[in-house]
């Protein structure tokens, strides 16, 4: 069943030198599955997830044929109702949780405010769920964090609280940003299992935005690899190590190996045709 | 000859004890590499030695040279310089590559220094047409690069790496480490690498430190990692954590 659909799209900022295309007519198709894109900062990745829950400002133009969600284009809808799928529908996990948390506010209040802002419930029982959420990510004493405030907190546990967050109010799909790059490696696949476990019990699709190549390998289904902009291959994870774009390679082999010491890393060559290279499909 | 001696170093914040009875030495030449998770006291160890984080006991010997508190005097920072995580964070916004440069040679003493400023520039892979930039004006590889021609300009024998490549994409990660594999073969320079990622320490190091808690828990060479000869159980699960 398809999720999401998302055909040409197009990011654009106006700039001094005249308009920037940041994602230039990009198309792909999420399902309830775990889909991963990856690519060196400033290739788009970040600005394809946040357009798709229209989280670009002006200046920026978003511009697509379509963006439909369960048979609705996202496009047409207005600011109000685009407020509705946010959280409800589709929500976001962000990059760093010491920005994303309100440091003046207890974990609890938030977590609170953001179960009673799409349920009608009492308040007794918006805790009782908000408890169990923070159970559900393996979060030690909830009692105990519902009265801390995000300083209190490390980063490994200010994230599991902004997946808790985003997962109360039961999204179809979840955009993760980078949601482990601000994080330990050994708390990375801690955070990553945890968020796995929920998706793939709830049925929900992931997006899952990263720069680490080796990471969605291991934690997606499918992975898109972008360059300035452009999708130019597209692969089962299982099957990453095994891409074919002269691009992809090179991300890999730029990485350090335990297996396979070398004295020189392979640096990656840059090649111009690769800014309009088609769509590949190595599926 | 040891280069950097430290034995049982210990570092406090406060009342925080942040190292606890570390010792380690480096031969001159050789490049060891510290890693753990944040908090586990890697970087407080390079703070100590530069004399960044004053309140220390144990001993450090630099070259031969015992320090003491936080007072470096100018011949210690002439041989050890560090390079640090964040390269948007560590230069001027408002200096120019040349005045970044310059300022750098004017402190270590050196003579013609605009010449000295091209060469430095050479030396890290950038040219002469970065040298009137300004650091937005620059990629974070090209910022990095500044950043370790500015450490390189007192012609030190000790760099001091504190997570140099985190911020960066793997791509130019691979870049920057290449430029210091290089660097260190041409000039026959000592690192000590700072790092939470065991394969680019294993790719840069010979020999490795992996802290837990402010102590040292295991040492070992590259090699061994490798080789699956790790023995302690925290090295194991950092190991098949980043495989």
């Amino acid at each position: 069943m398809t999720l999401l659909t998302v055909n040409d799209l197009w990011v654009r900022f106006p700039t001094r030198q005249g308009i920037f295309a940041a994602v230039r007519g990009i198309s792909f198709e999420l399902g309830q599955e775990r889909l991963g894109i990856v690519g060196e900062s400033g290739s788009g990745k970040s600005m394809t997830g946040r357009s798709i829950l229209q989280l670009i400002r002006k200046p920026g133009q978003v511009q697509a044929a379509e963006i439909s969600f369960q048979g609705r284009n996202l496009l047409d809808l207005s600011e109000r109702e685009m407020r509705s799928v946010r959280g409800n529908e589709i929500s976001m996990v962000m990059q760093d949780p010491k920005f994303s948390l309100n440091p003046v506010m207890t974990i609890g209040a938030q977590l609170m405010e953001a179960y009673l802002q799409h349920n009608r419930d009492n308040r007794q029982s918006a805790r009782k769920k908000c408890i169990e959420m923070l159970n559900a990510v393996s979060l030690r004493d909830p009692e105990r964090v519902m009265n801390a405030y995000p300083h209190e907190m490390s980063g490994g546990m200010g994230q599991r609280i902004m997946i808790a967050m985003m997962l109360i109010p039961d999204p179809k799909i979840l955009i993760a940003d980078e949601p482990t790059s601000a994080l330990d490696v050994s708390v990375q696949r801690q955070v990553l299992s945890i968020m796995d476990k929920l998706v793939r019990d709830r049925g929900m699709g992931l997006i899952f935005i990263s720069h680490d190549l080796n990471l969605v390998a291991e934690f997606c289904d499918r992975v898109l690899i972008m360059y300035a902009g452009r999708i130019v291959e597209s692969c089962l994870a299982s099957k990453l190590h095994e891409a074919k774009h002269p691009y992809t390679r090179g991300l890999l082999n730029a990485l350090p190996r335990l297996d396979n010491p070398r004295a020189h890393l392979e640096v990656l060559q840059r090649q111009d045709d690769w800014m309009h290279a088609p769509l590949e499909q190595t599926q | 000859m040891t280069a950097i001696n430290v034995q049982n170093l210990d570092v406090w914040f406060g009342s925080v004890s942040a190292v606890r009875s570390v010792s380690f030495s480096v031969a001159q030449g050789q490049s060891v590499g510290l890693v753990g998770e944040s908090g586990s006291g890697k970087s407080t160890i390079l703070r100590a030695i530069t004399g960044l984080a004053p309140d220390w006991s144990g001993s450090i010997q630099a070259l031969g040279q015992d320090l003491h508190g936080a007072a470096r005097d100018r011949s210690f920072f002439k041989k050890v310089q560090m390079v640090f995580q964040d390269p948007y964070a560590s230069l001027h916004p408002r200096h120019s590559v040349d005045q970044v440069l310059s300022e750098a040679l004017h402190l270590q003493g050196m003579d013609a220094i605009s010449k000295r400023t091209e060469k430095l520039l050479d030396d890290v892979g950038l040219g002469p047409r970065f040298r009137f930039r300004y650091p937005h004006q620059l990629s974070g590889g090209q910022r990095q690069r500044v950043a370790i021609a500015r450490a390189l300009a007192g012609e030190p024998e000790v760099l001091l790496l504190d997570e140099p490549t985190s911020a960066l994409d793997v791509s130019v990660q691979a870049e920057i480490l290449n430029l210091l594999t290089d660097l260190r073969a041409d000039r026959g320079l000592t690192y000590i690498m700072v790092s939470h990622d065991l394969p680019v320490v294993a790719h840069m190091c010979d020999n490795l430190a992996v802290m837990q808690n402010g102590s040292v828990v295991e040492m070992m060479t590259a090699d061994a990692l490798r080789a699956h000869q790790a023995i302690e159980p925290y090295t194991r699960e950092l190991l098949a954590a980043s495989t």
